[in-house]
């Protein structure tokens, strides 16, 4: 099996988001990073599951600064064989699709895997583009994956129950919560990690047809109007006017 | 060997999370490499998982949570900074240093267990022990499939280790041990004990003692209300016949264990900034939900003194054991350099415990928040590996050229 996990850095999920004066650009000033935790914990994990099975290879993939390089050693502690870094900031989703979709189309894999989504954009696109320009078939939200030679069972959380599929490698597959259970990398991972392969490529040309224009904060949580418990004519009053509900 | 594998065999007390979140106001982060930062987050991740969930349950009961024993081994917590050849991590001092931080975070008795087996058993052995003993122990004790403990201090001779009575006299191709050694973390459930003996010359050896030696035993001592998560005990020795095999070749004198020691001291100087973190965090928390007077306690001057005091203590003891794990690296760290830091940075840790038990009022005295078990712990953790006086007296021996200790 020869896979290819793509992972993103996100910022962590306690840390303060804003951005810069004309509202176009994240702040990343004090934010430390992350590895998207679907990347993480359940794409790369079960990827790693699959090599210790079966043999084969895991490379991670990732499109960002070399300000990365820490996210991606971390995969490569966790157990990935070696990493390619694609040297561009990943403006949006299709520019990062197109750039791994160029690298995918060389490397004969027999799978990509994503996480589900990032856990800062949440685009949860990223797979699907890739899948579309590898032209291969797209599984998405995958809780659970059995492999058997070149057949692969995957379980899929639908509204209300659960979708079972099956697929023939070679394809793609965002992975969501279930499939995988995280792993803590240990301090002979991390040493080692140093000596495994990380090739830093040059991005391919690509005309982005998307641009993000502004990024607005959600408008800050009201305070708590407290109404004395006897005033219910207050009380529709203010569900009537201010909350607009009734 | 020890069958400590498994799982936590007790419910949590409490299904809170652990909210942690490290402090950095000098953003020491910048000193530190990739290395440094991936074992800082790896082992704090770990503690969060394995450690914070248990922890109170098991300092109640008094209990040690054996089957972390196997955890620590497999994050690589035993002899991080040892070579690989081995099965240890290669990792520098700092490295070290931060991961024994992020232990301690969670409780100083889990930092212990790791300290104990890396810098007081697995060092002594690759320092001072024969290629042969390196081989037959260091990587089962790397793996955690052995536990080791150390005896140096004996029930009649703690800051005056010199004194010591246990003695091995010769007997052929072994030796024969007697004595007895007093508060051995880990001893009730270790498979060997790197043990410090005089000879038949008054001279200090130190001796590998295997678990199940006729005349060894290791009884549990009861009632600590402190460290209570941690296993202690004495070491018995009636009679043993040791091989000469298991004697450690390249050391003889008092500077064999107390360059454990110094490694030791090393790893607690940056292991009490995880307790003092831990104890802060939780304050300043506290201190931003608690509401009194109609506002958060936060607002109120004595509360914000408090915090600005710890936060700015924590930053000195940051700066401290970075430089001293900087000089680490490259061999300079003196003994004295690391006794400095170990007592200030375990003072330190327990004056904040104290403070922020104040800010948490009722709160901080149960076992709802860890500033209590955190506090008894630190009493233990300003005594052992040298006292808090001590090591004041080993600085004003240094600066003075007096020897104040005799």
């Amino acid at each position: 099996m020869k896979l290819l996990v793509c992972v993103t850095q996100t910022p962590e999920t306690t840390a303060n988001i804003s951005f810069n004066a004309d509202n176009t650009e994240f702040n990343t000033t004090g934010v430390n990073f992350i590895m998207n935790p679907y990347d993480e914990w359940y794409a790369l994990v079960r990827a790693l599951e699959l090599k210790e099975a079966q043999g084969g290879s895991v490379t991670i993939i990732n499109v960002g600064p070399a300000t990365n390089d820490t996210v991606i050693r971390k995969g490569l502690a966790i157990g990935a064989d070696d990493a390619v870094r694609i040297n561009a900031e990943p403006k949006s989703s299709m520019f990062v699709a197109k750039q791994i979709s160029e690298y995918a189309k060389q490397g004969n894999f027999d799978m990509v895997i994503s996480g589900k989504e990032s856990i800062d954009y949440n685009g949860a696109s990223v797979a699907a583009m890739i899948a579309e320009y590898l032209d291969l078939p797209f599984i998405s939200f995958g809780t659970k994956m059995e492999v058997n030679e070149n057949i692969a069972i995957i379980n899929r959380d639908i509204e209300g129950g659960e979708e079972v599929v099956e697929v023939a490698t070679p394809f793609v597959l965002s992975a969501a919560k279930g499939m995988a259970e995280q792993r803590i990398p240990n301090m002979r991972g991390i040493m080692m990690a140093k000596r495994k392969p990380l090739n830093i490529i040059e991005p391919v040309a690509f005309d982005d047809p998307v641009a993000v224009v502004g990024y607005t904060l959600p408008s800050a949580k009201s305070a708590v109007k407290m109404v004395d418990p006897e005033d219910m004519d207050e009380l529709v009053r203010l569900l009537h006017e201010e909350a607009k509900i009734i | 060997m020890s069958n400590l594998n498994g799982k936590a065999t007790h419910p949590t007390t409490s299904s809170k999370t652990d909210r942690f979140q490290g402090h950095d106001y000098y953003n020491v982060d910048d000193l530190l490499n990739e290395d440094h930062l991936l074992a800082r987050d790896a082992v704090r991740e770990w503690v969060k998982q394995e450690v914070s969930p248990i922890i109170e349950s098991y300092s109640d009961r008094a209990e040690c949570p054996k089957h972390l024993f196997k955890g620590l081994a497999e994050i690589g917590a035993f002899g991080p900074s040892l070579p690989a050849k081995y099965g240890c991590g290669g990792m520098d001092e700092i490295a070290y240093g931060i991961i024994m931080q992020e232990l301690e975070r969670g409780d100083s008795g889990i930092r212990s267990m790791a300290s104990v087996q890396g810098s007081l058993v697995m060092y002594p052995i690759y320092r001072f022990g024969s290629e042969e003993q390196k081989m037959k122990y260091l990587p089962k004790l790397a793996s955690g499939e052995m536990i080791g403990c150390f005896g140096l201090t004996e029930p009649d001779h703690g800051s005056n280790p010199s004194g010591m009575i246990t003695n091995i006299r010769d007997d052929g191709d072994h030796v024969i041990l007697n004595g007895a050694k007093m508060w051995i973390t880990n001893s009730p459930v270790a498979d060997i004990a790197v043990v410090w003996a005089k000879n038949e010359a008054g001279r200090i050896k130190g001796i590998i003692v295997e678990k199940g030696m006729k005349g060894f035993s290791a009884p549990e001592i009861h009632g600590k209300l402190s460290l209570r998560a941690s296993i202690t005990g004495e070491l018995v020795f009636e009679d043993v016949r040791v091989p000469k095999a298991n004697i450690l070749p390249e050391v003889e004198g008092l500077k064999g264990p107390l360059s454990c020691l110094s490694k030791a001291r090393y790893g607690i100087a940056w292991g009490a900034i995880g307790a003092a973190m831990d104890c802060y965090d939780s304050a300043l928390r506290y201190s931003q939900e608690r509401i009194q007077f109609g506002k958060p306690i936060g607002q109120f001057q004595l509360t914000q003194k408090k915090l600005a005091e710890m936060i700015t203590e924590i930053t000195k003891a940051q700066l401290l054991a970075w430089r001293l794990g900087t000089l680490a690296n490259v061999g300079k760290a003196t003994s004295a350099q690391i006794s400095m830091a170990k007592r200030n940075n375990v003072h330190m840790a327990l004056e904040i415990a104290r403070e922020a038990r104040q800010i948490h009022g009722g709160m901080g005295i149960t076992n709802e928040y860890p500033i209590m078990r955190h506090m008894m712990n630190l009493e233990t953790v300003l005594t052992y590996e040298g006292t808090h006086d001590i090591h004041l007296l080993i600085t004003g021996m240094d600066v003075t050229g007096f020897n104040a200790f005799k």
